[in-house]
């Protein structure tokens, strides 16, 4: 009986196709509206993810913050790390894989008659490990080239792009505002970072060369943590407040004059409020799912109405109420899930489209792909039920008559 | 012989049975206590004046509607006191339907039509089919399976209504003025085949008309008026063929 249902149905959208499609229409722009939006925030979720993982995994980024001068005098800048705080860091607190200072400068970079603006940042041969980087070419800073401040750099992609195109930097001296400097290495591409900015743009060098030769202090302006896989970032994060609290004199019950920074709540924080904006969107698509269930219920009705003496013929011949109301609901619901494949399809389509023009992943979720197709389906049934009813519960006579 | 009181077992069995449509002041009572026996193989034509209760009593004994008081037998189940689904098994299993506007759906078939009563009987797909094809061609329709109703004339139209009506060899076949849309010609060719079913087939038939030519083919004509039973008489055939 099911299946004569089925095949009726179908029938019966067949036999009038322009009608059918009009009927669907409001299921089918609603599932694509939801499908559409629903890829592009995963999409854009993922790209966020993608980025902060690239920024170094169990990252955690130490910042001076603004110091509060006693008696509300104008706020300074608070004093820079030192050296002594980044051994510290990396012998006292437990579960750091890595800790990398960093002082930066930006500067002109000079190669014969090329030359490129970019950021020179000082650090240690552990700046490579903290952020997850791998050399192209060439090799890591040396210790005794740390400890006494040897001109040598590592280039990012995008410096050496500019400096040298095609030939071969390794060995080559760059000129950056007045210090020479040999390039020793290359780093690999990393691209851009989830905020639009060119992570290749840089040249790395010895924190004791760029202090000495071009920034002429001993500050460490931040400080790079990177902690060991399977440790708690949160748990090494309050350690690092403590300790540097300790040894910066913060007197309990004032504010701290650094921030750290865990990048993994940096990206949750994106990926929430991205999650927030997709079920927003989706909830919108919703109400047009809702509205295009009205549609059928409204051509539903009219086709009662219109097959009124099918329907007396139907039971006059022996069907059961029950059978007419499988037969109309059926319909609803054929109709209703046609709409929501086609939206699927139409949502998915637009979906890569807009993901390859925001140039982000594209990510398929089965689970929404399932859900609007159930939901669709169920708007059949919520919206054909009463159509159904109605058509079940004519007087087999009056529908006979009916002209 | 068909018709005689002295036969076994009714088909239908009516006795005292009223229908009072609406209430109070706007009540009509369309039937007022009528007894009505018809026996197996038995071809009767129910005639009178509209209003006169004939269409009522037909639609009472199609197990379309319920009496509103008396009893209602058919096969000795009491139809009376039967629910809607309960009749609606009746009808699937011992009822066939011709009406004057053929009813038949459209842009379905003409096979596809006449299916139409197996489908709810769950009736393989390959029986169906079987079936479906011998009733046509028992109405003359071989070659005019494929045909949707707005191709054909409307006595072949007529035609499948009542293979429709017959492939489910149906206990009793209630035809509701079938002549009433044909020209005389097509009438004619519509009675005989009718005929042919109740006396080839043994198929016991109920036919309203209002036209005393049509109603002259049969063996049996019970008139009403004003809601009784006027006249209830066996009838010798009279079978004009004009043309």
């Amino acid at each position: 009986m099911f299946l004569n249902a089925l095949l009726l149905a179908l029938r019966e959208i067949r036999r009038n196709v322009l009608r059918s499609s009009l009927t669907i229409l409001g299921i089918v722009i609603g599932v694509a509206a939801v499908i559409t939006m629903v890829t592009i925030g995963e999409g854009a979720t993922a790209k966020v993810q993608a980025d902060i993982s690239q920024l170094g995994t169990n990252l955690l980024q130490i910042y001076r913050g603004q110091g509060r001068g006693g008696g509300g005098g104008a706020r300074a800048m608070s004093p820079p790390f030192t050296m002594a705080d980044v051994t510290a860091i990396a012998e006292e607190i437990n579960g750091v894989e890595a800790v990398a200072p960093s002082s930066t400068s930006n500067t002109q970079a000079i190669y014969g008659n090329n030359n490129w603006s970019t950021q020179v940042i000082g650090t240690s041969d552990q700046y490579l490990r903290v952020r997850d980087w791998n050399l192209a070419e060439g090799r890591n800073f040396s210790d005794s080239e740390l400890r006494s401040g040897v001109a040598v750099c590592l280039l990012g992609n995008t410096v050496k792009r500019e400096l040298f195109s095609n030939q071969d930097p390794l060995g080559a001296t760059i000129r950056l505002q007045k210090l020479a400097c040999q390039v020793i290495g290359v780093l690999e591409t990393k691209g851009q970072s989830g905020f639009g900015q060119d992570q290749d743009d840089l040249v790395v060098m010895p924190l004791r060369t760029l202090q000495r030769r071009m920034v002429g202090n001993a500050d460490v302006s931040s400080i790079q943590v990177s902690a060991r896989d399977g440790v708690s970032t949160e748990k090494v994060q309050a350690d690092i407040e403590r300790l540097l609290r300790e040894r910066r004199k913060i007197r309990p019950g004032t504010e701290d004059d650094f921030n750290v920074r865990d990048l993994k709540e940096v990206a949750s924080a994106f990926t929430s409020s991205t999650r927030v904006l997709t079920s927003l969107l989706g909830a919108v698509a919703a109400v047009s799912l809702v509205v295009g269930g009205v549609g059928i219920m409204n051509i539903m009705l009219v086709s009662v109405t219109e097959r009124t003496r099918e329907i007396g013929t139907r039971l006059a011949v022996g069907a059961m109420a029950r059978d007419v109301l499988l037969q109309f609901l059926v319909e609803a619901v054929m109709l209703a899930a046609l709409g929501g494949i086609i939206g699927i399809i139409l949502g998915l389509s637009a979906g890569a489209a807009a993901t390859h023009a925001f140039q982000v992943p594209f990510v398929l979720n089965p689970s929404i792909v399932m859900l609007s197709f159930v939901f669709s389906a169920a708007v059949g049934i919520v919206f054909g039920y009463f159509p159904a009813q109605r058509a079940a519960q004519l007087d087999p006579i009056e529908a006979l008559r009916h002209e | 012989m068909t018709g005689m009181p002295n036969a076994p077992q009714p088909v239908i069995e009516l006795s005292q049975v009223t229908k009072v449509y609406g209430h109070g002041e706007g009540e009509v009572r369309a039937l007022r206590g009528i007894d009505l026996r018809i026996y197996p193989g038995e071809f009767v034509a129910v005639m009178g004046p509209s209003g006169g209760g004939k269409s009522t009593c037909m639609n009472i004994l199609g197990c379309l509607d319920t009496p509103t008081s008396g009893t209602y037998r058919f096969l000795g189940a009491q139809v009376a006191s039967m629910s809607a689904d309960q009749r609606a098994m009746l009808r699937r299993n011992y009822l066939g339907f011709v009406f004057q506007g053929f009813n038949l759906l459209s842009r379905t078939s003409a096979l596809e039509n006449v299916e139409l009563p197996m489908v709810y009987r769950h009736v393989p797909v390959v029986e169906r089919h079987e079936r479906a094809r011998r009733a046509l061609k028992e109405v003359g329709l071989t070659g005019r399976e494929r045909h949707v109703p707005s191709e054909l004339s409307g006595g072949q139209q007529q035609r499948v209504a009542i293979a429709r009506a017959i492939v489910t060899e149906p206990k009793v076949l209630f035809a509701d003025e079938p002549t009433g849309n044909l020209d005389t010609a097509t009438s004619i060719e519509i009675m005989k085949l009718l005929t042919f079913l109740n006396e080839e087939r043994g198929i016991t038939i109920a036919m309203v008309t209002h036209e005393p030519d049509i109603a002259a083919w049969t063996r049996r004509i019970v008139r009403f008026r004003d809601g009784t039973i006027e006249s209830d008489a066996v009838n010798q055939p009279v079978r004009t063929e004009t043309h």
